[in-house]
């Protein structure tokens, strides 16, 4: 029986690269509108297992997944599931802005458009709301057919969360989203994936404990061992900062580690 | 090799090294310059609109081009319609299909590598036994033209298949991310990303084809009338230039006034084809929202 709280959950899940194991027996739950933040020092495999959610691992044919994977209680990792649909209901934002080669309006429109979206009207007003969600609405609303490329970072960003949003996913994986960032326009992206909490399930990956600190419910600590990553403990962000049960999560933390 | 170590010895160094630098950039322009200016010295007094429009007369010592240039035009339309689709198409394959180094890919770049290194006769020699003789197309513009699509294919796909390449991953992974189908992604994002280095691509096939001469006389023939269809046999003007030079006594300012025309005609089409892919490229930043 499926907990209907859980959104997301992974079991025994292990990646290889090429015949070498690089993540193994991964185990991770994310409950439904919260955020639950993936912590660990480089190398242990957090954006390999984030971007397992929603498939992208396909786009690598030396990648190699064993072990389960399933949303709202279904087997995402299944042959023959419609990928492309499964990508739609989990939308990924990389670490680095990657905004598309159009204009800043098309950005948005494109996705909605190829998702089934025939009337112009309805994809601008959709990419309009989407824009006043993440608050670029009044930065670019005099600018729609400027290239992506002309905005800032943080900007360019926030406006790869809106073409995220703009297709209303149930998920959000979010990797290292602020680490090409400025101080400034982190603390506005951060703001925005806190203000999402409730109505998407975020999993984000991050360096910054201070920030998995301010925005998580739930924290997930990864470590590696022998070069393979693996789930070293989890729980939530209260339990797991106040008292973590495993002495590496504890040294991690404390700044010992890692 | 002595040191030299001190700041005045070094100065010299860094001085003859910039001079060095200037004189061999300015012998690859000098030498440009000559070859035009010895083109124009001999062929502009013949240059006229006559020369274009009018039949050639005398074995080519008076008249025009018009047959000529219109054989060339179809050749090289022959050339391009059937070696462009061909070679965009093997391009995406090795470059969205066959990015490892693994699979049927590097056999196909092999082949390709190898192909290109072949001289332009032996491809002249290949027309001629297969699309003249064994396809029955005898000596025709079709037979040139497919000839020169087998020429260029090489050239072609390796320009086009670097260019595709160049578009960065993220764009591919930021459209897989939003649930788009690859043929979305490589029709609107790519291919327009790309549309400069195709043309740059296009443009190197453009010019290989229209300076061939060795595979064209085993195909087109060098027949100089007008031609009156596909199947027709037709001169080239590279092949026009070539029996002016060679085989015509006082055919040099003719052959010099064609080589013009010759070089106007892929800066003619040089300039339309960047103008075509900027277009495209521009239309990624449609101002429609």
């Amino acid at each position: 029986m499926t907990d209907p709280q859980i959104c997301l959950e992974a079991c025994d899940l292990s990646v290889r690269y090429g015949g070498r194991l690089a993540v193994s027996g991964v185990g991770l739950r994310a409950r439904r509108g919260r955020i639950l933040a993936i912590v660990g020092p480089s190398g242990c495999g957090k954006s390999t297992v984030l971007a397992c959610f929603n498939r992208l691992h396909d786009l690598n044919p030396a990648c190699e997944l064993r072990g389960s994977i399933r949303l709202d209680g279904q087997e995402i990792l299944r042959p023959g599931l419609d990928v492309l649909a499964l990508r739609r209901r989990v939308g990924l934002i990389a670490q680095r802005p990657n905004s598309l080669p159009l204009s800043i309006g098309r950005n948005l429109t494109f996705p909605l458009r190829h998702h089934g979206m025939g009337r112009r009207v309805d994809r601008q007003d959709a990419a309009r709301r989407a824009l006043q969600r993440v608050g670029l609405w009044e930065e670019v609303k005099d600018r729609l057919g400027r290239p992506a490329s002309e905005l800032s970072g943080g900007q360019q960003q926030r406006l790869c969360l809106a073409r995220a949003l703009v297709l209303e996913p149930e998920v959000l994986l979010l990797d290292e989203p602020c680490s090409a960032l400025d101080p400034l326009a982190s603390a506005v992206v951060e703001e925005l994936v806190a203000s999402l909490r409730g109505n998407v399930t975020i999993l984000i990956v991050t360096h910054n404990l201070a920030q998995a600190r301010r925005l998580a419910d739930d924290v997930a600590v990864f470590w590696n061992r022998d070069g393979v990553g693996y789930l070293e403990e989890q729980g939530s962000a209260d339990a797991v900062f106040a008292a973590p049960c495993s002495l590496i999560t504890a040294a991690y933390l404390a700044g010992a580690r890692g | 090799m002595a040191r030299c170590g001190s700041a005045r010895c070094d100065r010299v160094i860094d001085t003859a090294l910039a001079l060095l630098a200037w004189l061999v950039a300015l012998l690859v322009v000098g030498m440009v310059g000559w070859i035009v200016a010895d083109l124009l010295r001999q062929g502009l007094p013949r240059l006229s609109w006559a020369f274009l429009v009018e039949l050639p007369g005398d074995a080519g010592r008076s008249g025009g081009i018009r047959p000529i240039l219109i054989s060339t035009l179809l050749i090289l339309g022959v050339c391009l319609a059937g070696s462009v689709p061909i070679g965009l198409a093997t391009a995406v394959f090795l470059a969205e299909f066959q990015r490892g180094h693994r699979g049927f890919g590097p056999l196909v770049r092999y082949s390709l590598d190898t192909l290109a290194g072949v001289p332009s006769i032996v491809f002249g020699l290949f027309g001629n036994a297969f699309f003249s003789i064994t396809l029955g197309l005898g000596f025709s513009i079709l037979s040139g033209g497919l000839t020169l699509a087998c020429m260029v294919l090489p050239l072609l796909i390796r320009s086009m298949e670097t260019a595709l390449r160049a578009v960065p991953a993220e764009h591919r992974l930021a459209t897989a991310a939003l649930g788009l189908p690859q043929h979305v992604s490589l029709l609107h994002i790519v291919l327009p990303a790309a549309a400069p280095g195709l043309a740059v691509g296009l443009v190197l096939g453009i010019g290989r084809a229209l300076a061939e001469t060795a595979a064209l006389l085993f195909t087109s023939g060098y027949v100089d009338r007008l031609p009156d269809s596909l199947l027709d046999s037709g001169r080239a003007l590279s092949v026009h230039i070539f029996d002016l030079a060679m085989n015509v006594p006082g055919g040099a300012s003719q052959a010099s006034a064609t080589a013009l025309v010759l070089v106007a005609l892929v800066l003619l089409i040089n300039a339309f084809t960047g103008w075509a892919a900027r277009r495209w490229l521009g239309s990624l930043h449609s101002t429609t929202f």
